[in-house]
C-alpha cells in the first residue's frame, strides 16, 4: 500500500463530467453582448439602447471604476499574504459585472452584496477601505449601509437574497419607487435561501433583480455540477425573466441591468441576471485555485479579460489615449498606497462597544454585565499591562 | 539599524500554524518594494508568494529554506534605504561564510529592542490570554485563563526568543535541542534551532497524537493507531511518511516471520543479530539489576476466585455512572492493593540507606506504579495519592496512565516516587511470574490471567473464573507473614469485592 491509498480529492471531476448530460446547445439561452473581446461593438435590438446614452466619458469613467478597484484588490490580497487581513476574497475577472451593474443602480436603490462585491462598493461611493475593516477583524460590519444603500458584506451564503425580497416587499407597501439588488453566486444559487426568495419575489412581484455572477468555481466545485440548466434557465421556473449576460463586458451588462431595474421599478416583478464571467483568482487567500482547475482554462478567460475588452474599444475608437491609461495606473497606485496607510492605522476596537451594539436604548441586564466585565478586567495582574500593549500594536 | 523591519510569518489560511520556507526570491543586500515578492511558502493548503510589506535592503534572512517554522516567526530583517549600505551580510541560507574583510561586520540578527512586531497580522494568536490575578472576582474565569495560559505563553516567548541581541556578526551556534531533522540543515542560524526546540516543548505540553486529516483518516483507513507511530514531523506530528513507513515495517515484519530461521548466506557471524542497547532498554536492565541484586526478593502466589470481580466489573460496565470509562479487573485489582497496603502498611515502604544508618520509611500516600509495555519500551508510570481517588476516579486515572504511555507521551514526573507497583502480565494471556520489584519500592503485585477453570465450590466441581497473583516483597523489610497477610488481603477483595465497602 503506497502513497495511492491517500486519499486525494473528494471526487474526481472528469468522472462527474462524463456522466453529466449535457443539455442541447440549441437550448442555452442567447448571451448578451454589446462589446466583444475584440473592443468591437455588437447590435443587440432589445438591449442595445439601454446603452445608447454611454457616450465616451461615460466609458471612461467605467474603466477608471474598474482599474481602481481591480487596484485595490491585488492590494488587499497583499496585505493579507503580509499577516494584516485575516483573509480575503479577490474579485479579479468580475469586475466588469460589477461595475456595470453597480452603475446602472439610481441612488434610492438598495444593495445586499454577499463577500466579494468590492467593484458594486465603489460604485456606490463607499470609501473601499471601510469594506476591509470586517476582514481585520476590527469591526463586524464596516460601514453604515444606510448612507450609501449598500449593504453590509453577508457571509452566510444566499441569506442576502432573503434580506433584499424582504427589503423589496417593505419598498412596495411604502410606496417607494426603489428596486433592491441581491447579488449572489453560482455556488449560492444552489442555496435554499434564494429559491425561497425567489418565491416570495415572483408571488409579490417585488422590485427585486437577482445578480447572479456565474464565476464558474463555488470554491472547488464547478457549475456544471450544481445545475444542468444554464441558470438564467431557471427563472422562468419561478415566473420571471431570467437573462445571460456576458458578465465581462461592461456595457452589456450595463444595459441588462438598467433594462431589469426599469421592469422591476415600473412594477412588473424581479429579473434573474446571470453575469457569465469568470474568477481569474483563488476563491478567497486560503484557496488554492491550482489544486481543482487546468492553467488552460484560465488562460483562455484571460483572453477575455473585462478591463483589456474595454482598453482595446478606447483605443481603437480614440476615446482614450496613452495619457488617460497613465493616468488611472497613477491614481489606482495612489488608491492602494492610502488603502495600505488606512488598514494599518486601523484600531482593534474596545471590546466595551459591543455593549452598546445590543439594546437601542441602555438596558439595566447590559449594564450590569457591562460592570461585571470591567471588574473581570480589572482582575487581570498589572505586569502584563506591557505584554497586551504590545499585542495591541 | 535600529530602524530595520521584521516580517514574520503571517497566516495565509484560515487558521494555519506553519509553513515551509521553500525559496527565498531575495537575498541580503536587495532593494526591495512595497509588495515584491520575496519569498516562496508551502503551507498545509498550497504554495504562496509573499510580497514584502517594506522597502528597503534586505538586511538578513532569517530563516533558512527547507525549514518550517511557525506563523509569527521573523523570516526577514529588511533596513530603509540608505540608512545602512548593507554589504553581503552571512546568509545562513546558503552556507556561505561572510566576507571577512568587509571593514564593519554588521549585525545579521539586527536586535530590534522594542520589539517592533509588525507584520505579525492582526490576530498571531487569538488564543493568548492574559494571567489573571491571585484573587480573581471570577471563578470560572479563573480556571479558563489558567489553562489557556499554558500553551500560548510557550508560543508568545518563541519570537522574543529569538530576537536576542547578538553583539558579534557570526551567528553564534547555540547548543541545539538534538533532533533528527537538524543534520540536514549545515550551518543553520541559531534562531532556527530555538524555533524548532520551543516547537517541539509545545508539542510536548499537547498530549494528542498530531497528524494532518488525511493521514488520520488513511490511518484509520488501514486499521493502525497513530500513537504507535513515532512521530517525525516538525511539530511533533505524525506525517505521511511516517504513517507509510510505519505501514511499510509491518508489512516487512509480517512477511520477514517465515524466513527468520532461514540460514543466511555467508560468514557465521551474520546469524547473530546486534542490537545496541540504548534508551529505555538500557534503563530497564540497569534498573531491574540494581533491584535484583540488592534487595532480596521473595516471591509468593495464591490462587483466586475472581468470579465476584468478574460480575462486579460486569456491573460497572453496565451502569450509567460508569458510562464512556473503560472498567477491568485490573481496576479491582488496584483497589484492593491499596485497601491491603493500608491494613499492612510496610509493604508501601522504601529501605533508605542512610549515613546515619538504614533506615524504612513508610508511606502514608500511594503512588500507585503499573508497568506498561509502550513503544518506548517498559515503563511503570504511577497514579499519585491514589489512596484519595474513589472507583470512579481511579479508573479514569488507569485509562489516562494507558493512553498517555501508550502514546509514548508518559512524563518523567510520571515515573518518578512510586510507592508500590502492579504488573498485569495477565493482560499478555500468562498465569503468572515472579516480578522483580521497582527499585525504590518494596513490594509488586503481578496480575495473571484470569480464565474459566474448573473449580470445587461446596463438593462440586464447576466453572469459574481463576485468576492467579504473585508478590514479590523486599525481605529486608517485609517478612513472610506480612507479605502472605498482605497477599491474603488482596485476593480476599478479588474473591468478594463488596468487602471494599468496609
Amino acid at each position: 500500500m503506497g502513497a495511492e491509498h491517500l486519499p486525494a480529492s473528494e471526487f474526481d471531476i472528469e468522472e462527474l463530467e462524463q456522466s453529466l448530460v449535457t443539455s442541447d446547445p440549441a437550448d442555452a439561452p442567447p448571451l448578451v453582448q454589446l462589446m466583444a473581446p475584440d473592443g468591437s461593438l455588437r447590435e443587440d435590438t432589445k438591449y442595445g439602447h439601454y446603452a445608447a446614452h454611454l457616450d465616451g466619458e461615460a466609458l471612461r469613467a467605467m474603466y477608471r471604476d474598474m482599474a481602481l478597484v481591480r487596484r485595490f484588490d491585488q492590494e488587499a490580497t497583499a496585505l493579507q499574504r503580509q499577516g494584516q487581513l485575516l483573509l480575503w476574497p479577490p474579485l479579479l475577472g468580475q469586475e466588469a459585472a460589477q461595475i456595470g451593474s453597480g452603475t446602472a443602480l439610481q441612488a434610492q436603490d438598495y444593495v445586499f452584496p454577499t463577500y466579494r462585491e468590492h467593484g458594486v462598493a465603489l460604485t456606490r461611493g463607499l470609501e473601499l477601505s471601510k469594506v476591509l475593516r470586517l476582514f481585520r477583524g476590527v469591526s463586524n460590519g464596516g460601514w453604515d449601509p444606510r448612507e450609501s444603500n449598500f449593504h453590509l458584506y453577508t457571509l452566510v451564503l444566499a441569506a442576502q437574497s432573503l434580506h433584499a425580497v424582504g427589503y423589496a416587499m417593505g419598498v412596495q407597501r411604502d410606496g417607494d419607487d426603489a428596486v433592491t439588488v441581491a447579488y449572489f453566486g453560482d455556488g449560492a444559487s444552489s442555496e435554499g435561501d434564494v429559491h425561497e426568495s425567489m418565491v416570495f419575489a415572483a408571488s409579490n412581484q417585488s422590485p427585486v433583480v437577482f445578480f447572479c455572477q456565474n464565476n464558474h468555481w463555488a470554491i472547488s466545485v464547478p457549475t456544471e455540477v450544481q445545475s444542468r440548466i444554464p441558470l438564467s434557465n431557471r427563472a422562468s421556473g419561478y415566473g420571471f425573466p431570467g437573462v445571460r449576460v456576458d458578465g465581462n463586458d461592461v456595457v452589456a451588462v450595463h444595459a441588462v441591468t438598467r433594462w431589469a431595474l426599469e421592469r422591476a421599478r415600473s412594477g412588473k416583478g424581479p429579473v434573474l441576471i446571470e453575469a457569465f464571467t469568470y474568477r481569474m483568482s483563488a476563491h478567497t487567500t486560503a484557496d488554492d485555485p491550482t489544486k481543482y482547475r487546468e492553467l488552460a482554462e484560465e488562460e483562455k478567460w484571460r483572453e477575455r479579460d473585462p478591463l483589456l475588452r474595454l482598453e482595446r474599444y478606447l483605443r481603437s475608437t480614440n476615446t482614450a489615449g496613452q495619457d488617460f491609461f497613465d493616468q488611472i495606473a497613477a491614481e489606482a497606485d495612489k488608491l492602494a498606497a492610502s488603502t495600505r496607510a488606512d488598514v494599518l492605522a486601523m484600531e482593534a476596537p474596545d471590546f466595551e462597544d459591543h455593549f452598546a451594539n445590543v439594546y437601542a436604548e441602555p438596558h439595566p441586564l447590559i449594564r450590569e454585565e457591562l460592570e461585571w466585565h470591567r471588574q473581570y478586567q480589572a482582575g487581570f495582574a498589572e505586569e502584563t499591562a506591557g505584554q497586551a500593549e504590545g499585542e495591541a500594536r | 539599524m535600529s530602524n530595520t523591519q521584521i516580517f514574520n510569518l503571517p497566516d495565509v489560511g484560515e487558521g494555519l500554524v506553519e509553513a515551509e520556507i521553500v525559496s527565498w526570491k531575495v537575498k541580503p543586500g536587495d532593494t526591495v518594494a512595497v509588495n515584491d515578492v520575496i519569498v516562496e511558502i508551502e503551507t498545509a493548503k498550497s504554495l504562496v508568494e509573499l510580497p514584502s510589506p517594506y522597502a528597503g535592503v534586505v538586511s538578513d534572512l532569517l530563516v533558512p529554506e527547507g525549514q518550517t517554522v511557525e506563523v509569527g516567526t521573523p523570516i526577514i530583517a529588511v533596513a530603509p534605504e540608505g540608512s545602512q549600505p548593507a554589504p553581503a551580510t552571512p546568509q545562513p541560507a546558503a552556507g556561505t561564510t561572510a566576507d571577512t574583510s568587509a571593514p564593519e561586520q554588521p549585525v545579521p540578527n539586527a536586535a530590534p529592542e522594542a520589539g517592533p512586531l509588525v507584520g505579525s497580522g492582526p490576530k498571531a494568536d487569538p488564543v493568548r490570554r492574559r494571567l489573571r490575578r491571585g484573587s480573581a472576582a471570577s471563578t470560572a474565569g479563573t480556571t479558563t485563563a489558567g489553562r489557556g495560559f499554558a500553551r500560548p505563553s510557550g508560543k508568545a516567548t518563541a519570537p522574543a526568543a529569538m530576537h536576542l541581541p547578538e553583539p558579534h556578526g557570526q551567528a553564534q551556534h547555540v547548543p541545539p535541542v538534538p533532533t533528527d531533522d537538524d543534520a540536514a540543515v549545515p550551518g543553520s542560524v541559531s534562531s532556527g534551532h530555538r524555533g524548532e526546540a520551543v516547537q517541539a516543548a509545545v508539542s510536548r505540553l499537547l498530549t494528542r497524537v498530531l497528524a494532518k486529516p488525511p493521514v488520520r483518516k488513511a490511518a484509520k483507513d488501514l486499521g493502525i493507531n497513530l500513537a504507535d507511530i513515532t512521530p517525525t514531523g516538525k511539530g511533533g506530528e505524525v506525517t505521511k511518511q511516517d504513517l507509510l513507513s510505519y505501514q511499510a515495517q509491518r508489512e516487512a515484519e509480517q512477511a520477514a516471520a517465515p524466513t527468520f530461521w532461514a540460514p543466511r548466506k555467508g560468514l557465521l557471524d551474520n546469524r547473530i543479530e546486534r542490537i545496541p542497547v540504548k534508551g529505555v532498554r538500557k534503563a530497564t536492565a540497569k534498573a531491574m539489576v540494581e533491584s535484583a541484586f540488592s534487595a532480596p526478593h521473595v516471591s509468593i502466589f495464591v490462587d483466586v476466585d475472581a468470579s465476584r470481580t468478574m460480575e462486579f466489573v460486569q456491573r460497572l460496565k453496565k451502569s450509567r455512572d460508569f458510562e464512556g470509562i473503560k472498567v477491568s479487573p485490573l481496576l479491582i485489582l488496584a483497589k484492593a492493593v491499596i485497601w491491603a497496603a493500608a491494613r499492612n502498611p510496610s509493604v508501601n515502604a522504601s529501605w533508605v540507606e542512610a549515613e546515619s544508618g538504614d533506615e524504612i520509611h513508610v508511606k502514608h500516600f500511594m503512588n500507585l506504579g503499573i508497568a506498561a509495555a509502550t513503544p518506548r519500551g517498559l515503563l511503570v508510570p504511577n497514579i499519585k495519592d491514589a489512596q484519595d481517588l474513589s472507583l470512579k476516579e481511579l479508573a479514569v486515572a488507569l485509562n489516562e496512565l494507558a493512553t498517555t504511555a501508550r502514546a509514548g507521551k508518559t512524563k518523567p514526573a510520571d515515573m518518578q516516587h512510586g510507592t508500590l507497583s502492579i504488573t498485569n502480565i495477565g493482560a499478555l494471556g500468562i498465569d503468572i511470574g515472579t516480578p522483580i520489584i521497582n527499585p525504590g519500592e518494596v513490594a509488586i503485585v503481578a496480575f495473571g490471567t484470569i480464565r474459566q477453570k474448573p473449580w470445587v465450590v461446596s463438593g462440586e466441581v464447576i466453572p469459574r473464573w481463576i485468576t492467579t497473583l504473585g508478590g514479590s516483597f523486599d525481605h529486608r523489610v517485609v517478612d513472610g507473614d506480612l507479605s502472605a497477610r498482605f497477599m491474603a488481603d488482596v485476593a480476599a477483595i478479588m474473591e468478594e469485592p463488596a468487602l471494599l465497602l468496609d
